[in-house]
């Protein structure tokens, strides 16, 4: 059975439909990149996906254990400090106080997050480090399946391919499956095994394509070659980098 | 055991704090002084006679229980009408449809002067406890009210998204992100509804005569013992102040120490 299976999804927000027809599907231990100019109703499908969001219609059916959540930002408590914001989710699971911050601290240390500052506050922290707490947040759950929204599109360059590295990294070693939002063609190609488009009116999947090798074993130069290609001479990724100023929520 | 350290830190700052708030009183002790100067002892008693004369009466355990009786009432009236108004705005924050129906009548709650409701209590619970409480809780739970409520509708609903994807339910979201969230617009409402039911008890027992200081302030008042009524008053604001700095504040200190490490360095007060 496949970790994520989503059937003939449609969602309206107030009556307008931004999403119809999708049929969508995850692979265990596969990552798939779902891409698809702003607005088109990546972050509702991936909300559906998760179980934030009621769709209108259609199924959605999870063939994983338990899943982890990264946003475009980082959402942290501003009350609560690095540690506790790590150990959130173990909070409403329930694990008791003294495993929450055993845990919390594996989970730093997973995404090199600096245990001396465990104690401080996320308005005493920098942008990157902030999302670093957001991803070990993610993961101290020991999820099998990791939703990511853009998770890293307010970082700048170098410390973004770090946190692509940290996300390739962990998905390999803990083997969980993975769906990664994303408009940038080059974050697409490095951590996935798979592009999905999503149409840009959120009318069905445009299409898909697979890519050579397993994330971590590309080479930038490949990267940089099969993003240059799809943009050049693939149709499905034509309407890519629109940006419909209407549809910005 | 740096923890211990930390909060020794913070009492430390805050009896700091204490000196600036010390040197307000005695700039406002001279005022008085020289209006005391200026229109003699039968208006207006020099401050040091004052808290001489309120000195001696607190050597008296009557007057102890005198003031312990206001505070009593004045402080189980503010349990009520934080509860009440607390209980309310939760349901206002999260039910547009009870707020569309409290904000006018809060709006007339809080038209009508406090004055009015010790009236009507006195006619409704004649002279007795109840129309002390039924005051304050009367005047002082629409602000909480409305800070509850503001706060809960004010609450960041990407973390209630981002609490639903970790898999917490209505409850848990209630429990560890809005009240937390509510707190904060909370404690403010709490101190200055706190001070209105010591005003407010002080109000209701002068006029419907039930004793506690309200009482001792008609009673002075009857004599023209002028030293006396200003002692009883110096007595009901320490005790306001021993209630709003023994319990409010060490309490809204330990929700507000993110707020504290978030201030720039140098703003820190
Ligand atoms: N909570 C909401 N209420 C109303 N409209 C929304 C809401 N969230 C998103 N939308 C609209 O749905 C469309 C898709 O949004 P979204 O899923 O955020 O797109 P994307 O993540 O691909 O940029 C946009 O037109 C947006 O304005
Ligand atoms: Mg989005």
């Amino acid at each position: 059975m496949s970790a994520l299976q989503l059937t003939r999804i449609g969602h309206a927000y107030f009556g307008r439909t931004v999403l119809d027809h999708i049929d969508f599907q995850v692979d265990s231990a596969e990552v798939v990149a779902l891409v698809g100019p702003s607005g088109c109703g990546k972050s509702t499908l991936v909300h559906i996906a998760a179980g934030i969001v009621e769709p209108l219609r259609g199924r959605v059916e999870r063939g994983y254990r338990r899943h982890g959540m990264i946003f475009q930002e980082p959402r942290l408590l501003p009350w609560a400090t690095a540690r506790h914001n790590i150990s959130y989710p173990l909070r409403i699971a329930g694990v008791p106080r003294s495993e929450r911050k055993e845990r919390a601290m594996q989970a730093a240390l997973t995404v090199a997050f600096d245990p001396d500052d465990l104690d401080k506050y996320p308005s005493e922290l920098s942008g990157g480090m902030r999302q670093r707490i957001a991803i070990a947040r993610a993961l101290v759950i020991e999820p099998d399946f990791l939703f990511c929204d853009e998770p890293f599109t307010a970082l700048d360059v170098a410390l973004k391919r770090r946190m692509q590295d940290i996300v390739i990294e962990t998905s390999r070693q803990a083997r969980f499956a993975a769906v990664f939002v994303t408009h940038d063609l080059m974050e697409a190609a490095r951590v996935a095994h798979r592009i999905v488009v999503l149409d840009s009116t959120g009318n069905g999947i445009a299409g898909e394509r697979r890519l050579l090798n397993a994330p971590g074993h590309r080479s930038d130069e490949m990267i940089f070659k099969t993003v240059q290609s799809f943009l050049r001479d693939d149709p499905i990724f034509r309407h890519i980098d629109d940006v419909d100023e209407r549809r910005l929520p | 055991m740096t923890e211990w350290l930390e909060r020794l830190g913070r009492s430390g700052r805050f009896a700091w704090s204490a000196w600036s708030g010390l040197a307000a009183l005695a700039l406002l002790a001279a005022l008085w002084q020289v209006g005391h100067e200026a229109y003699g002892d039968f208006i207006l008693p020099s401050p040091l006679a004052t808290i001489e004369a309120a000195l001696a009466m607190l050597a008296d355990p009557a007057a102890w229980e005198i003031a312990l009786l206001t505070s009593r009432r004045a402080l189980k009236g503010f349990l009520a009408a934080s509860i009440a108004g607390a209980a309310l705005g939760l349901a206002a924050g999260y039910f547009p449809a009870v707020l569309r129906v409290a904000r006018p009548l809060v709006t007339v709650l809080l038209g009508v002067p406090p004055i009015a409701w010790i009236v009507l209590a006195m006619i409704w619970f004649g002279s007795t406890d109840g129309t002390v409480a039924v005051t304050i809780l009367v005047a002082a739970s629409p602000l909480v009210f409305v800070s509850v409520a503001e706060g809960v509708m004010s609450r960041d609903r990407k973390l209630d998204d981002m609490a639903r994807a970790f898999g917490a339910k209505a409850f848990k979201r209630l429990t560890t992100l809005s009240l937390r969230h509510v707190a904060a617009h909370l404690f403010p409402a709490l101190v200055v509804s706190l001070g209105s039911a010591f005003k407010v008890a002080v109000m209701a027992e002068l006029l419907a005569n039930v004793g506690g200081i309200g009482g001792e302030l008609a009673r002075t008042r009857a004599n023209l013992d002028i030293a006396g009524a200003l002692a009883w008053v110096l007595i009901a604001v320490a005790a306001l102040i021993v209630v709003e700095y023994g319990l409010i504040h060490p309490v809204r200190a330990e929700f507000e120490r993110w707020r504290v490490a978030a201030q720039p360095w140098g703003v820190k007060r």
